[in-house]
């Protein structure tokens, strides 16, 4: 076991980034993922904890010309319950009811969520039809450097980002969406609660004189890293929603998703059930613009 | 040797004071550090609710949260909820509508259920049957079946709706 030599509660970005220049430190915030990580010997502490939880700049959601802020340390419960969100971005609010457990959501921050990047985590998937950024932050040459990154861009693999050993993940942002867009968020499980994605899907595009436009498609669970279905957007996108253009969208989503087996779901049923979410997506979309219409 | 850190905060309603390694829970700093062992390890993975306490005005799974951040916030465990002077009237209906078998899940399930019914500050929308399950989604009994504990907190919500 690792001997915890130091601990450190900044409060503010600048202080914690520059506690992350002085060396291999864990960052902890909600520690939903990390403590049961940890008790399962899956992961080990670094020698240094950094608890963020008390960078209050890192909370809140705001709205500033039409761009959208979420701070890292927002919870899943403060997404829920906003008005904000519900107004505006209802398909966030859908992910974050879907989420685990009150107590869990009462907890669990949105950058950890992003940070601890498993395959099947859930509020990446609203947030890559927004074609959301990240903000990362870091200490450099005496002063707190930031880089904005394309959320798209920000995982590599199961469990891996971009993000560097000095930087902290400290917002999520976006812009207002254009009118007519609309969203939708399924999750596969028996239960709305404590269950850990099998699929997840997100679907988005703006209904323009009768033509899918400006469509999205994000899946997780069905690859190494959440996935942005850039070919089956390809296959809809400019089409009309006939059975033809569905069909071919259930085709290529099969194809472009990369499952494996493991205890959740096999393989095939995960592909399987992709095509099921695509067609949903699709009816839920053609319902919805055909009653704002 | 052991790092350990010094903290502060109101537990039940009392300043405290104690000395915690970085990564002890909340949940074995209660029970061990002050004896109060209400809040039970279970699945000591979030899963169950067990160990549910509330910090500050949120409810958490006490066995992932790291006790060095309770430090400064406002800690309230079943023991704070009825206290000396009784039972509290959450506690009461639970025993009333025989919501209890062996008990082992009681005292998180019951600070969840006082949790779900405070949150609810629209007078204009009670809490129906299923908006108290969802509320109590993270809490598992192995015993009572649900349908009596959501009969304990309905009866709360009528008898404080009426109060
Ligand atoms: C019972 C249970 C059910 C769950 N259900 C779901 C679910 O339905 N959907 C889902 O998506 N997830 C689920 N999770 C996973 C987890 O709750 C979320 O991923 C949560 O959002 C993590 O946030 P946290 O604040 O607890 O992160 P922590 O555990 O504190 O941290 C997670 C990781 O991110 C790093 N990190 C945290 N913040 C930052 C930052 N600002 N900058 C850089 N690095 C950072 C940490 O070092 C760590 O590696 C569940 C977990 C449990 C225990
Ligand atoms: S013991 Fe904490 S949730 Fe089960
Ligand atoms: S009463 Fe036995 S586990 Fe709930």
């Amino acid at each position: 076991m690792i001997n915890i030599e130091n601990y450190h509660r900044p409060s503010s970005i600048s202080e914690a980034v520059q506690l992350l220049q002085q060396g291999e430190a864990t960052i902890v915030a909600g520690g939903t993922d990390l403590t049961p990580q940890i008790e399962a010997g899956a992961r080990q502490f670094e020698s240094t904890l950094i608890n963020i939880q008390r960078v209050e700049e890192m909370r809140g959601i705001s709205v500033t010309s039409g761009r959208y802020r979420i701070g890292g340390l927002t919870t899943v419960t403060d997404i829920l319950e906003s008005t904000t969100l519900a107004a505006d971005i209802p398909v966030l609010v859908e992910a974050a009811d879907h989420f685990a457990s009150p107590q869990i959501r009462n907890a669990a921050t949105l950058a950890g969520n992003l940070c601890n990047a498993s395959p099947a985590g859930d509020m990446c998937i609203p947030l890559l039809l927004l074609d959301a950024q990240v903000e990362l932050v870091s200490w450099i040459d005496e002063s707190v450097s930031t880089r904005r990154l394309a959320l798209c861009d920000f995982f590599i693999g199961p469990g891996k980002t971009v993000l560097q050993k000095n930087e902290l993940l400290t917002a999520v942002e976006f812009k207002q969406p254009v009118a007519g867009f609309s969203a939708s968020f399924q999750k596969s499980g028996p239960r709305p609660a404590l269950e850990i994605s099998t699929v997840a899907m997100g679907f988005a595009g703006v209904l323009e004189a009768g033509v899918l436009r400006g469509v999205r498609i994000a899946i997780g669970a069905v690859a190494p890293t959440p996935l942005r279905a850039t070919a089956t957007e390809l296959v809809l996108e400019g089409r009309s929603l006939n059975e033809s253009a569905i069909a071919q969208a259930v085709e290529a989503v099969q194809e472009e998703v990369k499952p494996i087996d493991d205890v959740r779901a096999s393989a095939w049923y995960r592909t399987h059930l992709s095509g099921v979410y695509i067609r949903r997506a699709l009816a839920l979309f053609q319902g919805v613009t055909a009653h704002a219409a | 040797m052991q790092l350990e850190i010094e903290i502060k905060f109101s537990l039940n309603g009392r300043m405290v004071q104690t000395k915690v390694p970085p990564t002890m829970t909340t949940l074995v700093m209660l029970r061990e550090n002050f004896d109060l062992t209400g809040g039970k390890l279970a699945c000591g993975e979030g899963e169950c609710g067990a160990c549910t306490v509330k910090i500050d005005d949120r409810t958490i799974n006490s066995c992932l949260m790291f006790a060095v951040d309770c430090d400064g916030r406002e800690v309230q465990t079943i023991e704070g909820l009825g206290g000396v002077a009784g039972l509290e009237i959450m506690q009461q209906a639970f025993v009333d509508h025989g919501a209890i078998q062996c008990g082992y899940c009681m005292p998180g399930m019951i600070m969840q259920a006082r949790y779900v019914v405070d949150q609810n500050t629209d007078k204009s929308h009670q809490l129906s049957r299923d908006d108290i399950a969802r509320g109590l989604e993270g809490n598992v009994c192995r015993c009572s079946g649900y349908t009596k504990v959501v009969d304990a907190v309905a009866a709360v919500i009528l008898d404080e709706a009426s109060a």
